[in-house]
């Protein structure tokens, strides 16, 4: 396969010949998605697919390329996007925020449940306080959609696509929500005395 | 009002998530159109995160975009890798 600059696959793809480009990119993307995805547990028709949706994408999306890095870069960004939607996807498919967060949260008072180690009983006891303070704060300054985000994402593991999908938004917005609830637990605490370093600390060490 | 109930583990994250909160953040979209320049700078053993802070960080923070990267490094290493055997 010959090498081509930037401007060369550009021109490549959309020219009335584009068949050549269209054939050397598809093995480009081919291999790096064999290689990168081997223990993803995926088949070779799943690869085909994957480059196949990537190389549209990539054609419908030329325009907006700025030639800030290699156009294979540039490409194999846009499939490994494609690639990981779909697993994560299908691997979330059968799990619903409601399920994943029951057992979470409850209607009345529970008391933060540390199963402390340290031989410290003062230490545990600050801890046990600040468990509590933080899980108060939580349910006080955060929003039903922020709280939501937070636990399906640091608790449940899920990613941030999948729980937009149920939240009906997208990554970016969610992000932007979850760092806004940061934002507000962060002043919140500052508030009550405790800075972030102190708190961290505190948990740090066992 | 409801209380979440965490698990320690979880409170731990979030103090560090916390700690480590800025008041400007990329988000994922803008983090995504960087993302190809910052792999690069990465490969070539450059200093990314001196040249791209703000993408460092919300790598750091996003565990989406940070799969990603890490499967777009080890693409890019297969293609390299296989050019440099021919
Ligand atoms: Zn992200």
């Amino acid at each position: 396969m010959r090498e081509r600059t930037n401007l060369e696959w550009c021109v490549g793809l959309t020219s009335a010949q584009a068949d050549a480009a269209i054939a050397d990119l598809r093995l480009i993307l081919l291999r790096g998605l064999r290689y990168a995805l081997a223990n993803h547990g995926v088949t070779e028709p799943d690869l085909e697919d994957f480059v196949q949706d990537a190389l549209l994408k990539v054609l419908c999306e030329l325009a907006s390329f700025r030639g800030e890095a290699r156009f294979t870069t540039w490409a194999q960004k846009v499939a490994v996007r494609v690639a990981l939607t779909e697993l994560r996807r299908r691997r979330w498919r059968d799990i619903s925020l409601q399920d994943l967060l029951a057992g979470h949260e409850e209607s009345d008072f529970t008391p933060a449940l540390l199963t402390d180690q340290s031989p410290d009983p003062g230490r545990v006891a600050v801890r046990g306080m600040m468990m509590d303070t933080i899980q108060r704060i939580i349910a006080e300054d955060l929003t039903d959609r922020q709280r939501q985000a937070m636990l399906a994402v640091m608790q449940g593991g899920m990613p941030l696509q999948e729980v937009a999908v149920r939240m009906g938004s997208n990554r970016n917005a969610l992000y932007k929500l979850l760092h806004d609830a940061r934002k507000r637990l962060q002043k919140r605490m500052l508030y009550e005395g405790m800075s972030s370093d102190d708190l961290l600390s505190m948990f740090n060490e066992s | 009002m409801k209380r979440a109930i965490l698990k320690p583990g979880t409170i731990r994250k979030m103090l560090q998530m916390i700690a480590a909160t800025r008041p400007v953040e990329i988000g994922c979209d803008e983090c995504f159109e960087q993302l190809d320049r910052f792999a690069e700078l990465e490969l070539a053993g450059k200093n990314a995160t001196e040249a791209m802070p703000l993408v460092q960080e919300h790598l750091e923070r996003c565990s989406d975009c940070r799969e990603e990267f890490e499967l777009l490094l080890s693409m890019m290493k297969a293609v390299t890798d296989n050019d440099s055997c021919g």
